[in-house]
């Protein structure tokens, strides 16, 4: 039903040309349209932060936008932060090692929050940390396992990095 | 059972660190939750046709528009139902769909089933109903006035209470109230009904409680139990909230899906979600008491009255524990505790994580903050004198004999380590240089009773099939929300199997595979599903055994399983060589386990027995700081020591603490539900609706395991439940508030704050001591 564009966008690195219905958030069509379901809903109304991804590297809400304002963008969502297939992001070693999640809900929304949070700031204080992920409600951990995995997973980029 | 040596060996035995078994699947976005399951082509999507009233009478409905909107495959109402009505957990009548009358703001009259969720939310627009309105009765206060219930008065008495009361030298009353609380599982509800042949339904339902979704869908479908099955591999959160609201949605998926005859999926976005499941109970609480001069309690009387909503759902069990835990963890002699579910036409309220516990400690912790503020002594003390005993002081009010006590030992552990007479005394220092911030701390000690109240509950089964590589198949009832049941039970057969944890294949709950299940609930999924577990493995093991023993041909009492090998003297065998061997034996390699808690009983007619198998004890001190000009208020520090037994996981355990507790703060501080005079609730989304943040927990938080604790009954490897209990020990948090609204008044007076203590709340309270204490500006 509706009006439907073409647009084009890359995703976690691929690039696709797709038809898609002008009222289609970017959740849904990330969702439902790619089949990218690490991206999860859990208000539809920018405040729980679940579904939370990467527009040109910065964290955007993907529940807030439709999915044709992504025409031309670079969209990076939980599916794509890993270097590949078989290896995982040091912030997703650090959540697993950490004990940064229970039912899971949240996680993928935390993670891309993080990234952009630990690439601004690399060195950041608990404070910190728990000020970049107060936007990303969490109802089963009661943070503290969150907050350790990033503050491991920083100091693990920036042994990486040579810091 | 095993030792400890052994358990040494294994990779993710028993009372180790081991991982979520999710925890990679979690962060690559890879776990599949029932929204993310690829859709068999032709599948539809549902939506609600909600009550604009809390109260009224259907006049007529008019779905032909609806229907013949393009797109729309089945537009239902009651009448339309092939089956029953009902999914009621406990009593009956309780319709999915409103039969002739709608009694809450939300109550669903239709369901539609249509190409995608907009065409079924147009439709649902679409639909045109005529209400003859009916005056509603919204409040606790208004339904105990009328005597209007969801299910009978349940009392509990000891003794003489009134003759406790009056013969004491000492007496006080009052009024206390506590507030709902929103589940705010991050994953909403959600069930995906696909139709099978011969009408048969196969739903994948978010829910805790995958036989009761089974029996309600054959309930509303006409079937039998066996043409319905049920399938969950996680739920985004449930908390109580998925214990029996599933069914509903469930229910109503299958409905449509065996009226289409294709594949339904019905999913509530937050704000129905909000707005049509049930809650955790609001309570209000009137207390009489006579103590002595140490403020021993000599005889109590507590009426407990809670909002139960619309139908009664679980609220009589919900009332049976708040009643049963109205002592929380102190000696009541002579009681009389009275609860009334109040029949409101509100959303019917369900079970929350403490199932009503939580609520009757709120009644308690206020009696003993009382009976301090009246002899102008320190709860603590009041709270000391009233402890669990042994000798003539050690039964509840409902006849369990409290065998496992250890209370006194958990608090003076807690209050050595934090040094809380100095901790107490820096926070009298700082009220005193300070006018307008005020500090206040409170010690909340917890005793909470595991088992489902009801006997027959408390039962759980489990499969396990080893392969002939080795490789092992696990299934039990429990259902996984986060809490770690998984991986508990996993490590469970490990153990007794004595192989590596990657070799134990976790799998979905599903009703064809365990069957007659209860539900993942009251604390009690490891307790009950861990025995089950290890019931069947044992039972494999001991066959195993035998079939090594031939070959070997040593004595049974010979072959040992340690190290995912197999010995018997200097020989030995890989665990898959023994599973082939077995399997060449012709000896079967499946079995199913069973189990029941040994030793409980209650009697629903006196309200007495043993209706627990244990206690799990707690403590919690926290401190906190408020602003008296504008109500705002902070945790600083919160210290908490608790008994999980003999963890079987520590890491996960020390989550669900920390969890618990931090939700149970949200609870008392900071979620409030707020319904209009009409009764819409207004606070239906986090927008308004406020869970704690990851800024909201305490900045000094410090959660440790009670160590060298082993239950004292045999449950699994001598573990405890935690689900639960650390929940309550966020009412440190609230005392501590009330501590520092008293010290405004110079703690002459008792503060008038309820649950939660908001800073609206906070700030009243404030305005009221001040006012009280005769120097309000
Ligand atoms: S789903 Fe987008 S913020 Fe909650
Ligand atoms: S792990 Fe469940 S919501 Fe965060």
């Amino acid at each position: 039903m509706g009006e439907s564009r073409k647009i084009s966008l890359s995703v976690n690195g691929k690039t696709y040309e797709e038809e898609v219905e002008v009222r289609f958030t970017l959740a849904d069509f990330l969702r439902q349209q790619l089949g990218l379901t690490g991206t999860h809903l859990g208000c539809e109304h920018g405040v729980c932060g679940a579904c939370t991804i990467l527009l040109n590297g910065r964290s955007a809400r993907s529940c807030l936008m439709l999915a044709v304002q992504a025409d031309g963008q670079e969209i990076t969502t939980i599916e794509g932060i890993a270097p590949s297939e078989d290896e995982m992001h040091p912030l997703q070693e650090a959540f697993r090692d950490n004990h940064g999640l229970q039912c899971g809900f949240c996680t993928p929304g935390m993670l891309t929050t993080l990234i952009e949070f630990l690439g601004d700031n690399p060195d950041p204080t608990e404070q910190e940390v728990r000020e970049a992920i107060s936007g990303n409600l969490c109802r089963c951990t009661g943070y503290q396992g969150i907050v350790a995995a990033a503050l491991d997973a920083a100091q693990r980029l920036r042994e990486a990095n040579g810091a | 059972m095993s030792t400890a040596r052994q358990m040494d060996q294994i990779k993710g035995g028993v009372h180790t660190d081991v991982r979520h078994d999710s925890a990679v699947n979690h962060v690559t976005g890879r776990s599949v939750f029932i929204d993310d399951m690829p859709n068999v082509p032709g599948t539809l999507h549902g939506a609600l046709v909600k009550s604009p009233h809390a109260h009224a009478v259907i006049k007529s409905i008019d779905l032909n528009a609806a229907r013949e909107l393009t797109g729309v495959h089945a537009v239902l109402v009651a009448d339309d139902i092939p089956g029953r009505n009902d999914v009621a957990p406990i009593f009956e009548d309780e319709p999915i769909l409103a039969k002739g009358l709608v009694e809450y703001i939300g109550h669903p009259i239709a369901a539609i089933a249509a190409d995608s969720m907009d065409i079924a939310r147009a439709a649902a627009s679409m639909v045109v109903v005529e209400y003859e309105e009916l005056e509603p009765v919204l409040t606790i206060d208004e339904a105990l006035e009328r005597e209007s219930y969801t299910s009978p008065p349940q009392i509990m008495r000891r003794g003489d209470s009134a003759r406790g009361i009056s013969d004491a030298p000492h007496q006080i009353s009052g009024e206390v109230r506590c507030g709902g609380q929103d589940h705010f599982y991050l994953e909403s509800h959600i069930a995906l009904a696909v139709p099978q042949e011969d009408r048969d339904m196969l739903v994948y339902s978010s829910t805790q409680h995958p036989t009761e979704v089974q029996h309600g869908v054959a309930t509303v479908l006409g079937l039998p139990v066996n043409a319905v099955t049920t399938e969950i591999r996680r739920m985004g959160g449930g908390f109580g909230g998925k214990e029996s609201q599933s069914t509903i949605i469930a229910a109503l998926a299958a409905l449509m899906a065996d009226k289409t005859r294709q594949p339904v999926k019905l999913r509530l976005a937050r704000d129905d979600d909000m707005v049509i499941t049930g809650k955790r109970h609001d309570f209000l609480f009137r207390y009489e008491v006579g103590f002595d001069d140490t403020g021993r309690i000599e005889g109590i009387d507590i009426l407990m009255a809670s909002r139960a909503g619309n139908v009664a759902d679980l609220s009589s069990s919900v009332l049976v524990r708040a009643l049963c835990h109205g002592d929380n963890a102190y000696y009541l002699p002579n009681a009389h505790i009275h609860g009334y579910p109040c029949k409101t036409n509100t959303v019917s309220n369900t079970g929350f994580r403490g199932f009503g516990g939580p609520q009757g400690m709120v009644a308690i912790e206020t009696v003993i903050d009382h009976i301090a503020q009246d002899l102008g002594t320190d709860s603590d003390d009041v709270r000391r004198a009233n402890y669990y005993d042994t000798g003539d002081r050690d039964t509840t009010h409902y006849g369990q004999k409290v065998t496992d006590n250890i209370i006194t030992e958990i608090v003076d552990s807690l209050s050595r380590e934090i040094d809380y007479p100095a901790r107490k005394a820096a926070v009298a220092a700082f009220n005193q240089e300070n006018t307008i911030l005020k500090k206040g701390i409170a010690l909340m000690p917890v005793k909470f009773g595991i088992s489902f109240n009801l006997p027959t509950l408390n039962q759980a089964g489990a499969l396990v099939h080893v392969y002939t590589d080795g490789s092992v198949h696990l299934n039990h009832g429990g259902t996984e929300m986060g809490q770690g049941l998984y991986i508990k039970v996993a490590q469970v057969v490990a153990s007794t199997f004595q192989i590596d944890i990657d070799n134990v294949k976790i799998s979905s709950t599903n009703t064809a595979k365990v069957p007659n299940t209860s539900a993942t609930a009251a604390s009690s999924g490891s307790d009950l599903n861990g025995m089950a577990a290890h019931d069947a493995a044992t039972q494999i093991r001991d066959r195993m055994a035998g079939v090594a023993a031939e070959h070997f041909e040593v004595d049974e009492s010979e072959i040992e399983f340690r190290n995912n090998r197999i010995y018997a003297r200097n020989d030995s065998l890989s665990f898959a060589e023994l599973a082939q061997l077995t399997w060449e034996h012709r000896v079967s390699l499946s079995a199913t386990g069973f189990y029941s808690t040994p030793d409980i009983s209650w009697d629903d007619e006196t309200m007495t027995g043993r209706p627990f198998y244990y206690f799990s004890y707690g403590a919690c001190v926290s401190e906190v700081v408020i602003d008296t000009l504008t109500g705002e208020n902070r945790v600083l520090r919160s210290d908490i020591l608790q008994d999980c037994g003999r963890s079987l996981n520590p890491a996960i355990d020390l989550g669900q603490i920390e969890g618990a507790f931090v939700q149970g703060m949200g609870w008392l501080t900071m979620e409030e539900l707020w319904w209009d005079e009409k009764g819409a609730l207004r606070t239906h989304g986090p927008s308004t609706y406020k869970i704690p943040g990851s800024r909201d927990v305490p900045p000094e938080f410090n959660v440790h395991i009670l160590e060298d604790a082993p239950n004292r009954e045999p449950t699994i490897f001598r573990s405890k439940a935690i689900g639960e209990p650390p929940l309550m020990l966020a009412l440190s948090v609230w005392l501590a508030l009330r501590d520092a609204v008293a010290s405004v008044g110079g703690h002459g007076h008792l503060p008038n704050l309820d649950a939660p203590a908001t800073a609206e709340a906070v700030l009243m309270a404030v305005a009221d001591i001040q006012e009280r204490a005769g120097d309000g500006t």
